[in-house]
């Protein structure tokens, strides 16, 4: 093939200084700089560009945005691959591999075309009526359709690109940088507002890039934009955003929008994103987003070669190429006249206009008319020949009302047909802002009725379709919404635009063919799913009369366009079937984002290390240094256990827990949340929230407390201390503290806002090192002198504050293990220094780091339990044998009420136990369940679960805690643990293995 | 009980069945003699049974009433189009390995009938038993999951525990990597749970209960529930009023406002909760799988769209929409755990309000206004529960007392405390 043959001399946008090389379907190809590959392909006289869903017919391009339905492309190779593309909005780089979609082997000749054989058996929905027998194949049916359908590919691995985040604040958004949009800026600009101006595509001027027949204040329309453009850009409040899509927009004037920033460039620059993610908040948003024209449904109206008439006149006005060299206009309005005289003033020959209207007259017929071309007034197109590409039409001219034709059929060749419906407004996000739509009879089409949020339309996507109409409301409301944000000025005066006049249009929302309709050829609604005007009849006929069944049932309107082209138009033959006014069949609601949008743009940064960091403590890098294994727990990453050189699992855990009970073990506590609590009221709120008494705790105290929920069940726990007057310490469980946080606010801010008391985390403020054994006093000895250690003078449960390796630190003398145990909390930074002044001090005494394992063990073997391990929220205090922390005294503490249900003293609540298996040695799985009467095979009755279950080498044997029904009660019992491959026999026990007279602590 | 739930009864007969040879025979008549697959009756005067809301659940109460409890004489009203709500907005995940045994007693009921549903309804709903795979993330998920499978199993409920290298398998696209923030550990899977095509749930109920007579009034809200001295008489609708002798309320996200027409104040929380869809491409996933760390879900339907899911947004709200940080907090964990999806596009976002009790468990109880029975607080999971939950609540409603699998989700429960909290246990609960 000759390079570029379609191309039009003079005419056009594209750089034909910089001619462009790409490939589609891997052969090769010229366009040039400005080109979309749509347009480009088009030069080159290519038309066959995909094949459609179900019925994988061949199809060309209907239109030149983003409501393309058909001329979907798999971009790029490998991980920078990208699926359903519309060949309309990619614009061209050197080196661009395009390949078309959903075809095997090649686009010319598909087997999945078959489909279109059989495709009397597959009406809308056919997939409900049948494949049901037998019921076990379908899985196999499944799996067929699965890979008919689906469209493009997935690349193959992670994506190599970056994106990125903006958040902005305007005074003014305004979507859609055509005429009215444009104004809207200029004026709204004016009064000084922060206006952000984005459009969609490359260049700014919208529709008046396509025209070649207006004029505004007697310029070109390109140069106004140019002007206007230059003049945005001068306004040091006002940011301009090309080939930006406004996506979606929420609540109080929350929009999201793509930019595709680097994506024509073929590759990104250094420190470029890829694409862009939006998110703006406005005080006012004015929409200028346009209308989309409507394609007319008429017999085979898919054909590659069938297209918008306003896209015609784009490809000729904007990017200089000529879509047929002979075409034939089908048209309901006037505005096509417009293309036909592009057409000829490009040098393309126009064959015919077919309207549908009765009588056609105004300045545009007689301006066609005088050039010599047909119009056939009242007819319509029944035929379209050519599969691959159109060669000719038939015309028959309606009958009275419309629905049928009469008189012979006229042949005429043709190789371009150029087809208009009308306009639909642009109203996608007027309607995602929950605005309510209104039908203009007159244009036979929704526009924006009343508004929910502070917004406006302007322009095409108001329904004002003139073009100096459009300038002067684009004037007038950009400076009403900069007024309403605040700014003062005027609208300036409008500019003087001329264009075309044009008479009204007929809505003839199905061309009538040879035959009735379903019976020859196929009338397609929705293109890109392949919905016709007989599919969404036998919807209607078969009962699925609301917009969304329809929708649903056929599939119109649910393909990646979104029914940008098609949904009116399904609409309207759906309310002619329901004889029924189309505003009273309603309209589909519109749900963002406007056009697909990459995923990788809501991801932004966070992905890789950014995806939700990890919380690491002062010490965490000691750890790595010194070999320990680590484990999540909640955001942090915790050690687990510090394995010495070829130790087992088990053997490193004997070892540290041994030493902690023998010597002394050292334990990095940091991650513990801790919560700074001031005020007058706030051992009154500890009251409250805690189930044990709060009020007399004393300066240098610390206290066990334990929170509920409202229905009673166990919260968190944590020890909290008494710092000072009026001010206390507390601690949760390291997964619960952000919880715990937001529970204190919640319960302080909804429900006892009089109390005087605040909240703040500290948990990143303090390095907590816990050092714990009866060797543990002789260490700190060492390091510390400004404090009395002895058990008199520092009693169990107390704090003191001291000097600990010359750090100011607060000691806390508690335990999790049942030994003599400190934690020593010192501001953060110092974290590292304290922890290694510890070791170096604990030599002589073998000090042992230990990690999370070794802390487990240690409390369950003193019957400790820890929230989310022996309770999953469906566990009370009383389950847990802790009745001694719940205040019979107390008016009310959070979850009293409830405990005091029926249900909470049940004999057959769940109780927490302990469990001896029969053979010492053997260490019962957690989550491994309970049961008293074991059968041969489940289902079998469940009494309970193992929540903690080690080999404790202090008791020289395993040990395991479980919650079952009644279980205070079994104590003694011999019950069945079942699992995949053996049954373990158990003997129930207090929940308590070591230590039981509670000796140790004071070391 | 006349009939069983599950036998393969032909409800059409003659023309109206749907088969490969209907949609020949159609064929051959250009398909312009196909039937309603429902009426649109005008409402009578009285019924013997009003179900108020046409969600899956409810259209499935009315059709067990009728199949089951051979009562002829019901009305569905729904104040849109059937299937409007939830129904027609979830993911459609259908699953019985739920930890309580009360949880998997109802779950299981649903997931048997679930298996002979097209054929007793004679409409492809599509169940689709492709597996679903649920993750572990870490020491402390890995024993949360083993105590779930344990119970699973010992309930006589299928379940299997795969290793990495078997999900790996299964599911190429997932990261399996162990230096990633959230490393899959290992996982279960429950290889008859799956999907299903909502919409054709909806429709087919709704098209075998109107074959049963019962009518189904769409467009016809209500706004008041009748009473005469605790007792139950009818309902106040858009359309005028209707009497009934039983009226059982299946609102999903509205209940409560429902509820408060009766006076009632239920312990429901409604929130907005978020799906989308990604453009279709090829097949690149096969089964489910559901993530509760990193609160997100991945499937992908029959026409190529990956269909995702997070947890709920955290406000109450009856505006059914959610906010974006929600929908950014979900994508970019669909990116961590599949990196492959990053340049595919999100298609379509939307969300639906959710019920949800304090312990995250259903209500199918009677109410202290005799006649009157609510169906609701399935939150963010009773999709899966359809057929089960109708078929249960007709037996509530049919005999004013319910059967064991109902039992225990009576409102007496919230006074009791006998609470079946799923939500320490199922975290993403769909
Ligand atoms: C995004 C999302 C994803 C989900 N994913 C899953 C999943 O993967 N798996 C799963 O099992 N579940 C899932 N769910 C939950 C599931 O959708 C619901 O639990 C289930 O569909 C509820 O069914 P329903 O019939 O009770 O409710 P609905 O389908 O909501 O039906 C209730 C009906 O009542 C009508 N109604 C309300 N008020 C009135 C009135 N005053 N008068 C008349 N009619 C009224 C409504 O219009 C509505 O049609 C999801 C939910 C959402 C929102």
């Amino acid at each position: 093939m000759s390079g570029q043959s379609f191309r039009i001399r003079d005419k056009g946008r594209i750089d034909r200084s910089k001619p462009v090389r790409f490939t589609f379907d891997g052969k090769s190809y010229e366009g040039f700089e400005g080109d979309t590959l749509a347009s480009a392909l088009i030069a080159n006289g290519v038309h066959l560009i995909g094949r459609s869903f179900k019925y994988h017919r061949p199809r060309g391009i209907l239109a030149a945005g983003s409501e393309e339905p058909n001329a979907l492309i798999q971009l790029g190779g490998g991980n920078k691959s990208e699926p359903n593309l519309r060949a309309t909005q990619i614009e061209i780089f050197d080196g661009l591999e395009a390949a078309s979609q959903n075809r095997w082997p090649c686009l010319k000749f598909d087997v999945g075309a078959v489909n279109s054989v059989f495709h009397r058996l597959f009406p809308a929905g056919f997939y409900y009526k049948t494949f049901m027998w037998p019921a076990s194949l379908w899985l196999k049916y499944e799996h067929v359709i699965r890979h008919a359908a689906g469209l493009g590919k997935a690349p193959p691995d992670r994506d190599p690109d970056r994106y990125e985040k903006v958040h902005a604040h305007a005074d003014v958004l305004i979507v859609g940088g055509g005429p009215a949009g444009l104004a809207a800026a200029l004026a709204a600009g004016k009064t000084g507002a922060r206006v952000i101006l984005a459009d969609e595509t490359a260049d700014w001027g919208g529709s008046l890039l396509s025209e070649s027949d207006c004029e505004i204040d007697g310029k070109e329309p390109a140069r106004w934009v140019e002007e206007s453009v230059a003049e945005l850009e001068a306004m040091p409040e006002v940011t301009l955003v090309k080939r930006c899509t406004i996506t979606g927009y929420y609540d109080h004037n929350y929009l999201t929008g793509l930019e595709r920033v680097s994506d024509h460039l073929g590759a990104a620059p250094e420190h470029t994103p890829r694409q862009r993610l939006w998110k703006i908040r406005a005080k006012r948003v004015v929409l200028a987003t346009g209308a989309l024209e409507r394609p007319l449904v008429f017999t085979d109206n898919d054909r590659p070669g069938v297209m918008l008439s306003s896209a015609v006149r784009t490809y000729v006005n904007r990017y200089g190429v000529l879509p047929g060299r002979k075409t034939v206009i089908f048209t309901n309005n006037d505005d096509a006249y417009r293309t036909a005289l592009a057409l000829e003033d490009a040098h393309g020959r126009v064959a015919a206009i077919v309207d549908v209207r009765t009588s056609v007259t105004g300045p545009l017929a007689d301006a066609v008319r005088a050039k010599g071309i047909t119009v056939y007034e009242n007819h319509g197109i029944v035929s379209v020949q050519g599969t691959q590409k159109v060669t000719s039409v038939e015309v028959m001219q309606l009958d009275a009302n419309g629905t049928g034709v009469t008189g012979t059929a006229k042949s005429v060749n043709c190789d371009l047909i150029a087809m208009s419906g009308g306009w639909n407004p642009t109203v996608h996000l007027f309607s995602q802002s929950k605005g309510k739509l209104t039908w203009d009879t007159e244009m036979a089409a929704f526009i924006p009725g009343t508004a929910s949020q502070a917004l406006a339309s302007t322009g095409a996507c108001n329904g004002t379709m003139g073009l100096a109409d459009s300038l002067k409301e684009g004037l007038k409301l950009g400076a009403e919404a900069a007024r309403e944000a605040g700014h003062k000025g005027r609208a300036p005066a409008a500019p003087k635009a001329t264009e075309p006049e044009q008479g009204g249009l007929r809505p003839l929302w199905i061309t009538p063919g040879k035959a009735k309709l379903g019976r020859k050829g196929k009338h397609f609604v929705d293109f890109q799913n392949d919905v016709t005007a007989a599919d969404v009849q036998l919807a209607a006929r078969e009962g699925y009369r609301s917009v969304e069944h329809l929708k649903r049932y056929t599939t119109t309107g649910m393909g990646t366009d979104q029914g940008k082209t098609s949904n009116v138009n399904a609409l309207a033959i759906l309310s002619d079937v329901l004889a029924s006014d189309i505003p009273a069949v309603g309209t589909t609601t519109f749900r963002p984002p406007y056009t697909p949008a990459t995923i990788g743009a809501y991801t932004g940064r966070n992905v890789g290390k950014l995806f939700e960091p990890v919380r690491k403590t002062r010490i965490d890098e000691w750890a790595r240094a010194n070999g320990a294994k680590f484990e999540h727990v909640g955001q942090w990453m915790r050690a687990w256990y510090f394995p010495k050189q070829g130790e087992t699992f088990r053997q490193a855990i004997d070892r540290e827990v041994k030493a902690v009970r023998d010597g002394c073990g050292i334990l990095d506590a940091s991650t513990l949340g801790k919560i700074d609590i001031q005020g007058p009221d706030a051992a009154e709120f500890l009251n409250r929230i805690y189930t044990n008494a709060w009020l007399k705790l004393g300066v240098g105290r610390c206290r066990y407390g334990l929170m509920l929920k409202e229905d009673g069940m166990v919260m968190d726990d944590g020890v909290t201390t008494c710092i000072g007057e009026n001010h206390y310490h507390m601690t949760t469980t390291t997964g619960g503290a952000a919880n715990v946080l937001s529970w204190l606010e919640e319960w302080h801010q909804t429900e006892w806002p009089d109390l005087k008391v605040f909240f703040s985390s500290v948990t990143e403020q303090w390095s907590v090192v816990a050092i714990n054994g009866p060797k543990s006093r002789a260490v700190l000895q060492k390091l510390c002198e400004d404090v009395d250690f002895s058990a008199e003078a520092f009693p169990f449960m107390a704090m003191k504050e001291g000097t600990v390796a010359g750090i100011p630190a607060r000691l806390y003398r508690i335990s999790f293990t049942g030994e003599l145990s400190f934690e020593i909390n010192v501001p953060a930074r110092y974290g590292l220094a304290l922890w290694e002044a510890l070791m170096e001090a604990g030599k002589e005494f073998d000090i042992t780091p230990y990690g999370t394992e070794t802390m487990h063990v240690l409390r369950a073997e003193k019957g400790f339990i820890i929230v989310g391990q022996e309770t999953d929220g469906t566990v009370n205090p009383l389950d847990l044998g802790m009745d001694w922390i719940v205040s019979k005294k107390k008016p009310d503490f959070v979850g009293k009420r409830s405990l005091e249900r029926e249900s909470m003293a049940s004999p057959d609540r769940k109780q927490l136990v302990g469990l001896l298996t029969e053979d010492p040695q053997t260490v019962l799985p957690e989550g491994g369940h309970v049961v008293e009467k074991l059968k041969p095979e489940p289902p079998m009755e469940m009494l309970g679960h193992v929540t903690s279950s080690y080999y404790s080498p202090n008791c020289g044997r395993s040990i395991a805690m479980a919650l079952i029904k009644g279980g205070h009660a079994r104590h003694g019992q011999t019950l069945h643990v079942p699992l995949e491959d053996k049954v373990v026999k158990v003997t129930v026990t207090e929940p308590r293995f070591f230590d039981l007279e509670g000796e140790r602590i004071d070391g | 009980m006349k009939g069983s739930a599950n036998g393969m009864r032909a409800l059409r007969g003659g023309a109206s069945r749907y088969s490969i040879f209907a949609l020949a025979r159609n064929a051959l008549s250009y398909h312009e003699n196909w039937q309603k697959a429902w009426r649109s009756p005008e409402p009578k005067p009285e019924y013997d049974v009003i179900i108020v809301g046409g969600g899956g659940h409810g259209l499935a109460t009315a059709y067990y009433l009728a199949s089951v409890h051979g009562i002829r004489n019901i009305a569905v009203v729904e104040k849109g189009w059937v299937g409007g709500g939830n129904t027609g907005r979830n993911t459609t995940i259908i699953r019985s390995n739920y930890l309580w045994d009360e949880s998997a007693g109802i779950y299981e009921h649903a997931l048997k009938l679930w298996e002979g549903m097209s054929q007793e309804l004679n409409f492809n709903v599509m169940f689709s038993q492709r597996g679903v795979l649920t993750l572990a993330h870490s020491e402390h998920e890995l024993k949360e999951m083993r105590r779930r499978v344990e119970a699973i199993r010992l309930n006589g409920i299928d379940s299997e525990v795969m290793s990495p290298a078997q999900i790996k398998q299964l599911v190429p696209i997932i990261d399996t990597n162990p230096g990633i923030r959230y490393p899959v550990m290992g996982g279960f899977i429950q290889r008859r749970g799956g999907t299903a095509r909502h919409d054709a749930v909806a429709w087919g109920y709704a098209r075998a209960a109107d074959d049963l007579g019962v009518d189904i009034i769409q467009n016809c809200e209500v706004t008041g529930i009748l009473r005469d001295g605790g007792k139950v008489t009818g309902i106040e609708t858009n359309r005028g009023t209707i009497k009934a002798k039983k009226v059982g309320v299946v609102t999903a996200g509205h209940s409560g406002v429902v509820a408060s027409m009766a006076g009632l104040n239920l312990p429901i929380d409604s929130r907005p909760l978020q799906a989308l869809v990604s453009e279709p491409i090829k097949p690149c996933i096969d089964t489910v799988v559901m993530s509760n760390a990193v609160h997100m879900y991945i499937s992908q339907s029959d026409k190529g769209e990956l269909v995702f899911g997070a947890g709920v947004d955290s406000y109450n709200s009856y505006s059914q929409r959610g906010s974006i940080p929600t929908v950014e907090g979900l994508l970019a964990a669909a990116v961590e755990l599949y990196p492959i999806v990053s340049r595919l596009r999100v298609l379509r976002t939307w969300g639906g309000i959710v019920d949800t009790c304090p312990d995250a468990s259903p209500i199918i109880s009677k109410t202290p206004v005799d006649g009157l029975y609510f169906n609701c607080g399935w939150g963010t999971g009773g999709f899966k529960a359809t057929p089960g939950s109708g078929h249960v609540f007709a037996d509530l409603i049919a005999r004013d007392e319910p059967n064991a699998i109902a039992a225990p989700f009576s409102l007496k429960r919230f006074e009791t405390g006998y609470l079946i909290d799923e939500h320490g246990a199922a975290g993403v609960a769909h």
